[in-house]
Parts: structure tokens; C-alpha cells; sequence
């Protein structure tokens, strides 16, 4: 449950674009001013919708990708990959522009979720945009140097499409217990050591956690991505109930 | 293909209830299996949320949101565990 | 209350007149489904009509593509507000599949592989108002849009067209199918917009 539970039921609000990076030439964050926000905790997501001139209405659901800290600063981050013949993330990436402002509904989401107080090591799988909830768990643990110790698997097409490629290194440098695999399913970097391939025994089995650790894992992406390393992990001897998923759609 | 898990409806739950569900645990009326709602296969996309128990296939919870309502059919589960504030 | 969101115009669809109300114009097909879809190999498939007193008349596959087919364009209306227009299919109209069942029965259940169901009046299957349809566009009907066959009730939201099709049951008192249970309309009739019960 969020640290300051809203009081009664949750109703969509407005949210302002105060600022945006680009992650990748298709991936941006979005840093969104939300009023009274009550903080979030690593995992959840919120909702967002739009309204078109006539009526027309199209929501969709994204991750958030900010820590929320304990003092002051904290700021409510969404990282948005766009889809091309998606409705809304075109539109997240595209066209809204500082001052503009969407529909939110949020934070939600209390299953898919990391809290400090769980002591087991974390394994986070991540495939494409499925990086985002996993970045807000490794960003949680950066910030409240927490000793669980964490390992990403993160699955790419190739180097163009690594979402956060500069911030990954500095937590494997400066957070003590996080490792970091990156996986290239189509284009590997000049020099990388593995030909790129998709996620498969061999990765898991390799760059996650032993069963026997019993390691609460995390894995996001689309469907069949999640579906597939789910599958792996189970046949692994991992315990179903200890694997969350949060499955992003799609085909592929 | 289609189909996500119940967190994604985690929003549209916490329109109706005062507090986060999708931690709840569920028991199906069909096959008796336990577990969270998170963990559920979610389908219906934009008609409604279709809810089905991962081990059975059966249909839990499904919620359908009219422009001014909300229908909530939880007669697919048996029984709703829900953790208490500070939990 | 809501916040319009400058430049927002949504996916290729207009709302152009002549379509029921609140609906908006689309080019593509989009798939919804209330659980996985069903694989039927060919020889599995048969279609069963059950009327109210319990007299049951089946087809095979090779039966029913044997029927007489009708070749025809429709309009489409989902109740999630996009229509399709001019769509082709061709399949067995239900006055054929139904011309020699006696029945007195009001109201039916369409049945479906996989669990599905949806009500129908009689009255609105007969007089070429709906056909089992087993191929769109010229081609085999997918199994993601219902094929091997599906139910096509045009003038009814495009739920009531019910996919993967194994049955119709004749009922004497009208009952709520999957999505009517759920909080949609008992008929479903897209040019007085019935999407919710209480419409």
C-alpha cells in the first residue's frame, strides 16, 4: 500500500508536463507535475487518458519510473515508448509539450510491487519498455542504499533502444549488490562478447538468481516476452508464487 | 496475446474500492486455487475487464464501466482475503 | 470534467454521419475477446441446435459448408464506438439453418467454443437478419476473429455476433448471456445506443 493511502476512492486528475528527456529516438521520459501527489512506491503505474476535441477518449496504462524519496524532491517520472501505430504513446512522445496538460488516475498497482522490508535477493527481467517499473525498483534501492542484493536481465533489440543507458553503469558502479545483464536480441555493439539472440535457458539460467535463493522476481515487457521468461523460470524450479509479471500487450 | 495481468485493472479497482485489491487474495469458485489478483489473466480490453484464474481458466471478477456506472460480478470467486492498512 | 488534451485526435477514425450514434469510423479490425481463443481443428467442429423441448439437429463441418451460402456486405457496429463499414463475408443464413427445426420458442443463447455466450431474440436471427459466417474479406474466417465460424447479427452491436459458434439453444423466457450478465444491454441495439443494461 502507498506510504500516504488516499483517502476514499481514486478519480482521475489532472497532470502538467513540467519537463521531458529523451531516453532513445524513440523512448522519452516525461517528469509530470501531479498536486498532491502522496508518493508511490516502486512497481505501481498509473493511469493516463485522453480526451479529444469531440469526445473521443483513449486511456492507456504506464509505469512509473521515479524513486519516491523519503525527503523532499521526489518527482512523478513516466518513460514512454512509442509505438508506431499505437493511439496514445505517439502522442505522449510527439506532440504534448511543456504546459500541456492529461488525464491521470494514479498511483495503482500494489501486487506488482517492490517494498524494502522483503529480504529476499531480487532478479528483475525486463523486455524493451518493460525496463520501466524494474528501473523504479533499482532506482528505490539506490536511494535508500538498500543491501537486498539485485540483478537486472534487460532484453533489447539493439543499442538504440536501450532506455537509460548512462544511469544502468552508474548503479552497477555506485549501488553496491546490483549486476546488470544486458541482453541484444537483433544488433549487439562493435566488440559485444554474446551474438545478440532472444531470452532463453541459458541467460536466466546464467544472470539470474538460483531457485534455491528464492529470489522475488519481477518480469515486464510484452506479453509474449514475459510469457516466455516466465516460462523459463518455472521450468528453472523457480516457485510460481514468488514471480510477478506485468504484461504490457501486444504481439512482440 | 491479448491478455495482461490483473494489475493492469489495478486502477479501475481502486475507483470502487478505498484502498489497493489487487494484493487481495481470491479463491476460485471453480477450481479452488488461491492467489492474488495481480497474478490474474486479463482480457475484455476496451469492453470491460474479464478476469480469469490462471490455473483454470474460469472468470472471477469481470467489471464493465457505463459512462455514470460500474458493474462488479465477483460471483467467480469464492471468497476475497484482503490485507489491512499497515500490512 | 475532463482535461482535453491538446492535438489529441486518436487513431484514423472519424465520426461521419450516417453511423448509429456515437460511433466513429474505422479502417482496421480491431480484435476484442473475453479469453483465449479457441483452437478447433475441422473435424471437432459441429454446430447444434437445441430447441426448447430438448430435439437437438447437428452438422458437421463438411455439412455445413455444404448448405447454401450467401455472399454479402455489412455494416458492423462495436459497442467500444467504432463501426466498419461495407465488411464481406459469406455464410449460411440462419433461415437456412433453421428452416426445418420446429420451435415456438421466443429467445435463444448463442453457444460458443471455449465458454462464450450471447441472447438473441428469434425474431432478429430470421428474414436475412443473421447468417453463420465462415469467411471474411474472400478469406477462411481467422481464429482470432472468430473462425471457424462465427454468428454475424449486424443489426445488433457487433457482441451479439458471437465467435467460435457450436450452438443455439431455443430459451422461452429471454436470459442474460456472457457480456449481458456482466452489465451490457439485453438487445443491443446500436441506433438507439442500448450499450448497458438500463438503457
Amino acid at each position: 500500500m502507498a506510504r500516504a493511502a488516499l483517502p476514499g476512492r481514486l478519480t482521475w486528475r489532472a497532470a502538467t508536463l513540467a519537463e521531458s528527456r529523451g531516453e532513445t529516438p524513440t523512448a522519452r521520459t516525461l517528469v509530470l507535475d501531479v498536486p498532491d501527489w502522496p508518493g508511490h512506491l516502486p512497481g505501481q503505474h498509473v493511469d493516463v487518458r485522453l480526451t479529444a476535441p469531440d469526445g473521443y477518449r483513449a486511456q492507456r496504462s504506464y509505469s512509473i519510473a521515479s524513486a519516491w524519496p523519503k525527503e523532499e524532491g521526489g518527482k512523478v517520472e513516466l518513460t514512454v515508448q512509442r509505438l508506431d501505430d499505437g493511439e496514445v504513446s505517439p502522442y505522449l512522445t510527439d506532440v504534448l509539450e511543456v504546459g500541456d496538460q492529461i488525464e491521470l488516475r494514479g498511483p495503482v498497482g500494489g501486487w506488482f510491487v517492490w517494498r524494502e522490508t522483503q529480504p529476499h535477493p531480487v532478479l528483475l527481467i525486463g523486455g524493451g519498455s518493460g525496463v520501466v517499473p524494474l528501473m523504479a525498483m533499482v532506482r528505490a534501492r539506490g536511494l535508500s542504499r538498500a543491501k537486498q542484493p539485485f540483478r537486472l536481465i534487460y532484453s533489447v533489440r539493439g543499442p538504440g533502444d536501450l532506455i537509460y543507458r548512462e544511469e544502468l553503469p552508474r548503479h552497477v558502479r555506485d549501488d553496491p549488490g546490483f549486476d546488470l545483464f544486458l541482453n541484444y536480441t537483433r544488433q549487439a555493439p562493435d566488440g559485444w562478447p554474446n551474438p545478440p539472440k532472444r531470452i532463453d535457458v541459458a541467460t536466466i539460467n546464467s544472470h539470474g538468481w538460483p531457485p534455491d535463493f528464492t529470489p522475488d522476481v519481477y518480469v515486464c515487457g510484452p506479453t509474449t516476452f514475459v510469457e516466455t521468461a516466465a516460462d523459463i523460470l518455472v521450468a528453472l524450479g523457480h516457485d510460481p508464487k514468488r514471480i510477478r509479471t506485468e504484461r504490457f500487450g501486444g504481439t512482440s | 496475446m491479448m491478455k495482461l495481468d490483473g494489475n493492469a485493472m489495478a486502477g479501475d479497482l481502486r475507483e470502487i474500492f478505498a484502498f489497493d485489491v489487487t494484493a487481495a487474495q481470491y479463491t476460485c469458485a471453480g477450481c479452488g486455487h488461491a492467489e492474488a489478483i495481480g497474478a490474474l489473466m486479463l482480457w475484455g480490453q476496451e469492453m470491460g475487464r474479464v478476469a480469469r484464474c490462471p490455473h483454470c481458466d474460469d472468470v472471477v471478477l469481470s467489471l464493465v464501466h457505463a459512462p455514470d456506472r460500474v458493474f462488479l460480478d465477483l460471483r467467480g470467486a469464492v471468497r476475497l482475503e484482503l490485507p489491512l492498512a499497515g500490512s | 470534467m475532463a482535461i482535453i488534451s491538446r492535438g489529441f485526435g486518436g487513431r484514423r477514425r472519424e465520426s461521419v454521419p450516417g453511423l448509429p450514434p456515437g460511433q466513429y469510423l474505422t479502417h482496421d479490425f480491431p480484435v476484442l475477446s473475453a479469453g483465449p481463443t479457441p483452437r478447433i481443428p475441422l473435424d471437432r467442429w459441429s454446430f447444434t441446435v437445441t430447441t426448447e423441448t430438448g430435439d437437438k439437429t447437428s452438422w458437421n463441418w463438411r455439412e455445413f459448408t455444404a448448405l447454401p451460402y450467401e455472399d454479402f456486405n455489412t455494416d458492423i457496429h462495436c459497442v467500444t464506438k467504432w463501426s466498419k463499414l461495407g465488411t464481406t463475408w459469406r455464410g449460411v443464413s440462419l433461415d437456412t439453418l433453421l428452416a426445418d427445426v420446429e420451435t415456438a420458442a421466443d429467445y435463444t443463447m448463442v453457444h460458443s467454443f471455449g465458454g462464450y455466450t450471447t441472447n438473441v431474440p428469434m425474431e432478429d436471427l430470421l428474414d436475412g437478419k443473421a447468417w453463420i459466417a465462415y469467411k471474411f474479406d474472400g478469406e477462411d474466417l481467422e481464429p482470432e476473429h472468430g473462425g471457424p465460424a462465427r454468428m454475424l447479427v449486424p443489426h445488433l452491436y457487433f457482441w451479439k455476433s458471437a465467435k467460435w459458434v457450436n450452438g443455439l439453444q431455443m430459451m422461452q423466457e429471454d436470459e442474460p448471456g456472457f457480456w449481458e450478465a456482466a452489465g451490457y444491454h439485453m438487445y443491443g441495439d446500436p441506433w438507439l445506443e442500448q450499450r448497458y443494461q438500463g438503457d
